[in-house]
């Protein structure tokens, strides 16, 4: 059932409603009506959503439980049916039932959760490494194990748009990343709070002004993987995506060296660090 | 007249959040053009409905009212300062247009004083209500928390004007400092809202079942410690911010727990209608209705409290839909129960039973159709605080909105069943829900005469709790 329910994306008759745009669908991004977590792309998430299928399980039975209670309660304990109400008051075996009960239950989510929280926290040896710099309202990425290589990845407007780029999650330069990888991130921001997260990923963590946060990733398969900010940053928050394009190692080491390279002969206005303007809206 | 106030400032947040799911009903930015002043929006929703709809209904409203009723005093103690506490609120929601929400909580320390000196001989602590309970439990945690909050906006306003640097790091201050204290506030905050309506319920339930509430000592030490476990667990809002790993491990622990005594809250108030004669009037289908939304907050509440799952759900709709049912709707059905239960008692005419229900299921379905979408945009990884968002996530938004219709109209509705309540209202009973109403409020005339119990009522050896 829980594995049914994930890939739902129902209502086509409703679908009809709205726009054509809505049909976009990608890796990394969710579908339309979806109502599940997204295709996981790393080790992580995809422990995340084994975790969540057993917390859902428990959620769904204790719902039903007190939803069979109730109906049984309204059925058969209505002043028709039941004129005369006890005067029952105490049960001391319910009582403690319904207090061990609940704390078995949290030991048995506790122990995965705890796993789950260590396994999800660092990595002891990373391949390589990934700064990603807050600022208002965009990402800075640099890649210090490739030469340094820095640029900044704004937003792309939704007039300039070409056909099969998603709205508010397009931006002019994403972060390319090789597969297969594990990779240290380190997050920092040059103003205010700002979250990078992508949800494929399971991966969500402030990068906050004057701290340095820590976290990884291993990206499973090929692909573009989307997120937003996810800490209210000011006005254009909504606007600073991040567009993550995951591609084979050997695919990887050409983009980086083709980017030193144009980084070197000093042709490569495109990526030097700019001071950006507004994101357009 | 805090219950006045308190409808005056549903209007307005209630009106702001209807702004907001308008524009949130399609993709791009149609009404406000603006994301600053749709950030502005919601959080003067948020913080209008906290301290002006829920605090004064619940707290100086229905508090005021009946905990001096339900204990067998005359009034509050210091009523003066009782009166000038209303009336530093009402100038409060007019200051909150410019953000300036300097007075929070109405009158909390007078709770404590009534209650432990002005309860009528033989009414001892274990035979007082569990709404006085309640209230009791939510003015200590008003006592503990207010200055937290205090201090910190203290330190906030020298930043921004002073030249101090708490939170500013260019000068060595952190902003995660503020995050902390503020959440040392906000969680607490969360149960001084809905611990008044736990004890509401309980009456309610009881009063509808005919019998007396089922482990009424549970019940009662459940609040105090909801209350108590409140204070230690603010940083389960902050597993994002870069916390070591183990203070995180601490967090989830400490939260997890306080489903023990949630579980026992509502496995009660079942307990309490089991084997009962129950009459489903509108105050009971509140009831009811509370305990759903309390158990589906719940549960997603227990995923939340993971911080591996935090990672998937931290910032998205999921936490929205999650503490509006466990705590923004479930408090409002609380008011509403509590509405339609003292209603008679308060002005001398009773509603109309018909309305009230036609009420609760347009209420009911509207909040349901509002928030529960929202658990599927949250997991679909949809940030919250946005005002504009991928066309993906289409769908689910236009459903929501549409829920936004249903719940206005409902509460319009009810502004009627409120009108029509004072002007053609039938005259109300002394005590109009019969038997099952034990609670010493009932014992008097409808509305309630001023400084209703000049002489103490003796309640020794009446009325067992239990
Ligand atoms: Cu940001």
């Amino acid at each position: 059932m829980l594995k049914t329910m994930r890939f739902l994306a129902p209502a086509a008759a409703l679908g009809g409603v709205f726009t054509a745009r809505d049909a976009l669908a990608g890796q990394g991004l969710p579908k339309p009506w979806q109502m599940w977590f997204q295709e996981p792309a790393s080790p992580v998430m995809e422990r995340i959503m084994e975790f969540h299928d057993l917390v859902f399980a428990i959620e769904v039975a204790i719902v039903l439980l007190v939803l069979g209670i109730m109906a049984y309660i309204v059925v058969r304990f209505n002043h028709k049916a039941n004129p005369a109400p006890s005067k029952n008051t105490h049960n001391t075996l319910l009582e403690v039932i319904w207090t061990v009960i609940p704390i078995i239950i949290l030991v048995v989510i506790a122990v995965p959760s705890f796993k789950l929280l260590y396994f999800a926290d660092k990595i002891e040896k990373a391949d390589m490494t990934l700064k990603v710099i807050g600022n208002q309202w965009f990402w800075s990425y640099t890649y210090p194990d490739q030469g340094d290589i820095q640029f900044d990845s704004i937003i792309v407007a939704a007039e300039d748009l070409k056909p099969g780029q998603p709205r508010l999650l397009t931006v002019d330069n994403k972060v390319v990343l090789p597969v297969d990888t594990n990779i240290r991130l380190l997050f920092t921001s040059n103003d205010v709070i700002h979250n990078w997260a992508v949800p494929a990923f399971g991966l969500k963590l402030d990068a906050s002004p004057g701290r340095i946060n820590e976290s990884w990733v291993r990206i499973t398969s090929e692909g573009d993987y989307f997120g937003m900010c996810s800490e209210l940053c000011g006005v254009n928050h909504a606007f600073m995506p991040v567009h993550v394009q995951a591609v084979s190692k050997a695919k990887f080491a050409e983009w980086a060296a083709a980017q030193k390279k144009a980084a070197a002969g000093g042709r490569n206005d495109k990526f030097k660090v700019v001071q950006a303007e507004k994101p357009a809206r | 007249m805090y219950i006045v106030l308190s409808m005056v400032g549903a209007i307005l947040g209630g009106g702001m959040s209807f702004l907001i799911r308008l524009e949130l009903m399609d993709p791009g930015l149609q009404l406000l053009h603006d994301q600053q002043f749709y950030n502005v929006l919601v959080t003067a929703h948020g913080f209008l409905m906290v301290f002006f709809v829920v605090m004064p209904a619940m707290i100086g409203g229905f508090g005021n009212w009946f905990v001096p009723l339900m204990i067998g005093a005359p009034d509050m103690a210091f009523p003066r300062m009782n009166n000038i506490s209303f009336w530093l609120l009402a100038a409060a929601i007019l200051l909150m247009v410019i953000a300036a929400f300097t007075q929070g909580g109405p009158g909390t320390g007078w709770f404590i004083t009534t209650i432990f000196n002005m309860r009528a001989p033989g009414l001892t602590m274990h035979r007082m209500p569990l709404f006085v309970w309640a209230i009791l439990v939510t003015a200590f945690l008003l006592l503990l928390a207010i200055p937290v909050l205090a201090g910190a906006l203290t330190m906030l306003l020298t930043d921004r004007n002073f030249g101090t640097a708490f939170f500013k790091v260019a000068q060595g201050g952190d902003p995660i400092l503020w995050q902390h204290l503020f959440w040392f506030f906000g969680h607490p905050e969360v149960y001084i809202i809905i611990i008044p309506a736990f004890g509401i319920i309980s009456q309610v339930v009881s009063t509808f079942s005919k019998k007396p509430v089922f482990g009424y000592l549970g019940m009662a030490y459940a609040m105090v410690s909801i209350g108590f476990i409140g204070f230690i667990v603010w940083a389960h809002h902050m597993y994002t911010v870069g916390l070591n790993v183990d203070t995180r491990a601490y967090f989830i622990a400490a939260t997890m727990v306080i489903a023990v005594p949630t579980g026992i809250k509502i496995f009660s108030w079942l307990a309490t209608m089991w084997g009962g004669s129950i009459e489903f009037k509108t105050p009971m289908l509140f009831a009811i209705g509370f305990i759903w939304l309390f158990v589906m907050g719940g549960v997603t509440g227990v995923a939340l409290a993971n911080s591996g799952l935090d990672l998937a759900f931290h910032d998205t709709y999921f936490v929205v839909a999650h503490f509006h049912y466990v705590m923004a709707i479930a408090a409002v059905f609380g008011m509403f129960a509590a509405f339609y239960y003292w209603i008679g008692k308060m002005c001398g005419r009773q509603y109309s039973e018909v309305l009230g229900q036609i009420h609760f299921w347009l209420f009911f379905v509207g909040v349901n159709v509002l928030f529960f979408p929202q658990h599927f945009l949250g997991m679909a990884g949809m940030p919250r605080r946005i005002a504009d968002y991928p066309d993906v996530y289409h769908g689910w938004n236009y459903i929501s909105s549409i829920g936004s219709y249903i719940t206005t109209g409902a509460t319009l509705f009810f502004f009627f069943i409120v009108w029509r309540t004072f002007t053609a209202g039938e005259k109300a009973a002394a005590n109009p829900w019969g038997e099952g109403a034990t609670t010493l409020e009932w014992s008097v005339a409808s509305p309630a005469p001023f400084h209703t119990h000049e002489d103490l009522p003796d309640m020794t050896g009446t009325q067992p709790a239990e």
